[in-house]
């Protein structure tokens, strides 16, 4: 496959997922911010879920100060941001467009019809409802994309780099999204804990996965364990990571057996990790241990396969 | 007067549109009215339009669509097919012969100068053998029907032709909408294409290669025509390439491939040559591969259409066609070509300028109707542009008679009106000739207009050549 269309399709897979984060962790602080508390408080979990995915710098140089209501608007529909949802889902539609012609072409009618859609929705939104629905839009678009992608898609390279860009992201994101949640309760905040945790599981679409695992009520160590630990939860870091050193094998090539090695020992990290690791005290070095390793290893898979290789085997 | 492809000059329909007009008679307007805006949602979500950027919103316009087909019957499409074949093979030995012995030109049939001085005409390809002697493995050839309903060839387009992706999705989308109307007609399928394109591909490769590796070279997503290519690329399921994904390394093509350089046999180029390879042509192209001819001079890829055919397609080149024809294959011409003035010769100019009100002027090296003059419809002014113009530069012109393109029935807003028409099948060379029926139809949407580019609001329909008599 050629080095740039790997990268598109790797990027598609990124962006298409990133995408559905940005909708979750919206929709955790969004659900949040409906609880009775302060407009202090509710300002002070938006600036935690900015920080937490990184939107913070751009954030602040274009409104200034975190209020309790401009932060929800910059992730859904900031026109200029590539990094919110509007951004992303654009930039998943050029992707995929720049190599329409090797992936199916339901897959593209499907991204581009979700960029002409996306489009017309009203950045300006007024009622409350307007944010819920297009959060749920955004989730469905995501999850339509993955369910044509994994119905017409032939089992191939083409295939194996969305699967190793898609679920890279989602290892990220689940950490991303359970550290800002970890940042707000650690800070002192208006909304019990059972609130914050069960909000989280809720938007993450695993609430009813947790009532079926855990007999306890909702604490943070159970809800950790279901999002970082797990193998059977769809949207675990391990689950994730499992998938991330599947693709990567599928798609080695004779310079990225290092890269296979480091997500392998990510791998077993997770798979093989205790509990107590998760104790509150100790899940933010985890959480931020498994940002740092994934980080290293999207650049190295930038380096292996979507930086040309000019040597003549 | 023009001749209407649907009904006869006394108001009877034409046998072989017959059953379409019972069927348009029985539909409302409004009902044609809302499939026709179906048609319109359905391009748009296929993504098959025509990007305008630097805008945030990033403007995407379409080509219109028209939903009311063209119908060719079995006994003139047989004509036409034998008339392009011959064409086409014609100048497919011209193209060799001027690369080669350059016989035609010594035998005084077509002026040397012509040839040799012309911008298209590529010293580098002299002497130069391409695989089975094929230039020109894919022609669009231009056709209208005038006068009484004789055929004319307009342009035999021979460097990169588009418009076949159109052929194809207009088919796709008669099918969606109106499927009834292809259980009323047997039209000749046309999706067959792709299959025909890819081994004709496959056929040229250099001697040796057995199991060829085809891609297909493109500017990029910001070329107008980029759906075209990545349509026919997913479709043969070969890559679609840039200049930036190629390279050559002793006088070898290779791609970049996440698992390493990847040695490419066929290059299906829709880059003109002047872009091809900044080493040999224009060295500011960013588009093209460096090295590129080098390789292909040393026999060791392929390049359709092959470097240098622009010099059988040029117009100035255009009225030699008939003589081509008898030269190279001792045949009448089964087509008609335009009556052409070539305005270098010192007689034609003189006439077309005494008479220029009357004629079609066109740009010698101009394409998609850009730098014409349509005398009939032009003002004074304009006419007095192209006289200065004309007396400056005679030999970059030629003049043809105002054809009274033939028209179809249309939808547009105030119901169904004829439009002018034309036709580009797509003719494929290789082992063999071989043209998918029909092609495509190109319409001039406003009233009495006669230019059909979609560059200048033209449009297009499905175009259906009937099967038995």
């Amino acid at each position: 496959m050629l080095s740039r269309t790997a990268d598109h399709v790797y990027w598609l897979g990124r962006y298409v997922e990133r995408a559905e984060t940005l909708a979750r962790a919206l929709d955790v602080q969004y659900r949040l911010s409906l609880l009775p508390q302060g407009p202090q408080s509710v300002a002070a979990g938006w600036l935690d879920t900015l920080d937490e995915l990184g939107l913070l710098p751009t954030y602040r140089e274009r409104h200034g100060e975190v209020d309790s209501t401009r932060p929800a608007q910059f992730i859904a529909f900031d026109r200029l941001s590539s990094m919110s949802i509007h951004g992303c889902l654009r930039a998943a539609r050029e992707n995929a467009r720049a190599v329409r012609g090797a992936i199916t072409s339901e897959m593209w009618e499907t991204m581009n019809a979700t960029w002409l859609e996306a489009r017309s929705f009203d950045p300006q939104y007024q009622r409350h409802r307007d944010l819920g629905e297009f959060i749920d839009w955004v989730k469905h678009r995501s999850q339509l994309f993955r369910g044509v992608w994994r119905g017409t898609m032939l089992r191939d390279e083409g295939f194996a780099f969305m699967r190793v860009g898609m679920s890279l992201e989602r290892a990220d994101g689940t950490a991303r999204i359970l550290g800002a949640r970890l940042a707000t309760t650690s800070g002192g905040t208006a909304v019990s804990g059972y609130y914050q945790w069960g909000v989280l599981l809720r938007a993450m679409s695993v609430f009813e996965n947790y009532r079926k695992l855990f007999r306890e009520s909702v604490v943070p160590e159970r809800v950790a364990e279901l999002l970082v630990l797990r193998d059977d939860d769809p949207r675990s870091v391990r689950r994730a990571v499992g998938d991330l050193y599947t693709g990567l094998r599928v798609v080695a090539n004779q310079r990225s057996l290092e890269t296979e090695r480091r997500a392998g020992e990510l791998e077993a990290m997770l798979r093989f990790g205790r509990t107590e690791a998760l104790a509150v005290d100790r899940l933010r070095a985890f959480l931020d241990e498994c940002v740092v390793r994934l980080r290293d290893i999207d650049r190295r898979i930038t380096s292996d396969f979507l930086v040309a290789i000019e040597s003549v085997a | 007067m023009f001749y209407n492809e649907m009904y006869a000059h006394d108001g009877a329909v034409r046998p072989h549109y017959a059953a379409l007009d019972q069927w348009l008679k029985r539909q409302s307007r409004e009902w044609l009215e809302q499939k026709r805006g179906e048609a319109d949602a359905l391009f748009h979500r296929l993504g098959i339009t025509f990007a305008v950027y630097g805008e945030e919103q990033g403007t995407e316009r379409l080509i219109p669509f028209d939903i009311v087909p063209r119908v060719l019957p079995a006994s003139e499409w047989r004509v036409l097919e034998a008339g392009l074949t011959q064409r086409v093979r014609a100048l497919n030995a011209f193209v060799g012969d001027v690369y080669g012995a350059q016989q035609i030109l010594r035998a005084g049939k077509v002026p040397a100068e012509a040839i040799l001085t012309n911008a298209q005409y590529r010293p580098e390809m002299q002497d130069v053998a391409v695989p089975g002697g094929t230039y020109a493995h894919i022609a669009g050839v231009d056709i209208v029907r005038a006068g009484a309903g004789e055929f004319y060839v307009l342009e035999d387009n021979l460097r990169v032709p588009s418009g076949v992706s159109y052929m194809l999705e207009d088919r796709r989308m008669m099918m969606r909408l109106f499927p009834e109307l292809f259980s009323l007609h047997s039209v000749a399928p046309v999706e067959h294409y792709p299959e025909v394109l890819i081994n004709n591909m496959r056929s040229v490769a250099p001697a040796g290669i057995d199991d060829p590796t085809v891609v297909l070279l493109t500017p990029g997503r910001y070329n107008s025509a980029y759906f075209e290519h990545a349509f026919l690329a997913q479709q043969m399921g070969i890559e679609l390439v840039e200049g930036q994904d190629l390279f050559v390394r002793d006088d070898y093509v290779y791609m970049r491939t996440t698992r390493g350089p990847q040695r490419v046999d066929v290059i299906y180029r829709r880059i003109d040559d002047d872009f091809l390879d900044p080493l040999a042509f224009r060295p500011e192209s960013a588009l093209g591969v460096p090295g590129l001819l080098t390789a292909y001079r040393a026999g060791h890829v392929t390049v359709a259409n092959a470097i240098g055919t622009g010099i059988a397609d040029d117009k100035s080149v255009y009225p030699y066609v008939p003589d081509m024809i008898r030269f190279y294959l001792s045949e009448e011409p089964i087509l008609n070509n335009v009556p052409t003035w070539v305005l270098r010769e010192p007689g034609h100019c003189e006439h077309v300028l005494a008479n220029l009100a009357q004629l079609v002027v066109k740009e010698v090296h101009g394409a998609g109707g850009y730098g014409m003059l349509i005398g009939p419809a032009a003002s004074q002014a304009q006419l007095e542009d192209f006289r200065g113009r004309i007396r400056a530069n005679p030999e970059r012109y030629i003049a043809q008679p105002t054809l009274a393109l033939s028209a179809c029935p249309t939808f547009v807003q105030s119901g169904l009106a004829p439009r002018h028409i034309d036709l580009r099948p797509f003719v494929l060379s290789g082992r063999d000739v071989h043209i998918v029926p029909g092609g495509l139809t190109r319409v001039a949407l406003p009233e009495g207009s006669l230019v059909v580019n979609s560059s200048q609001g033209g449009g297009t329909k499905d175009t259906w050549v009937l099967e038995g008599e």
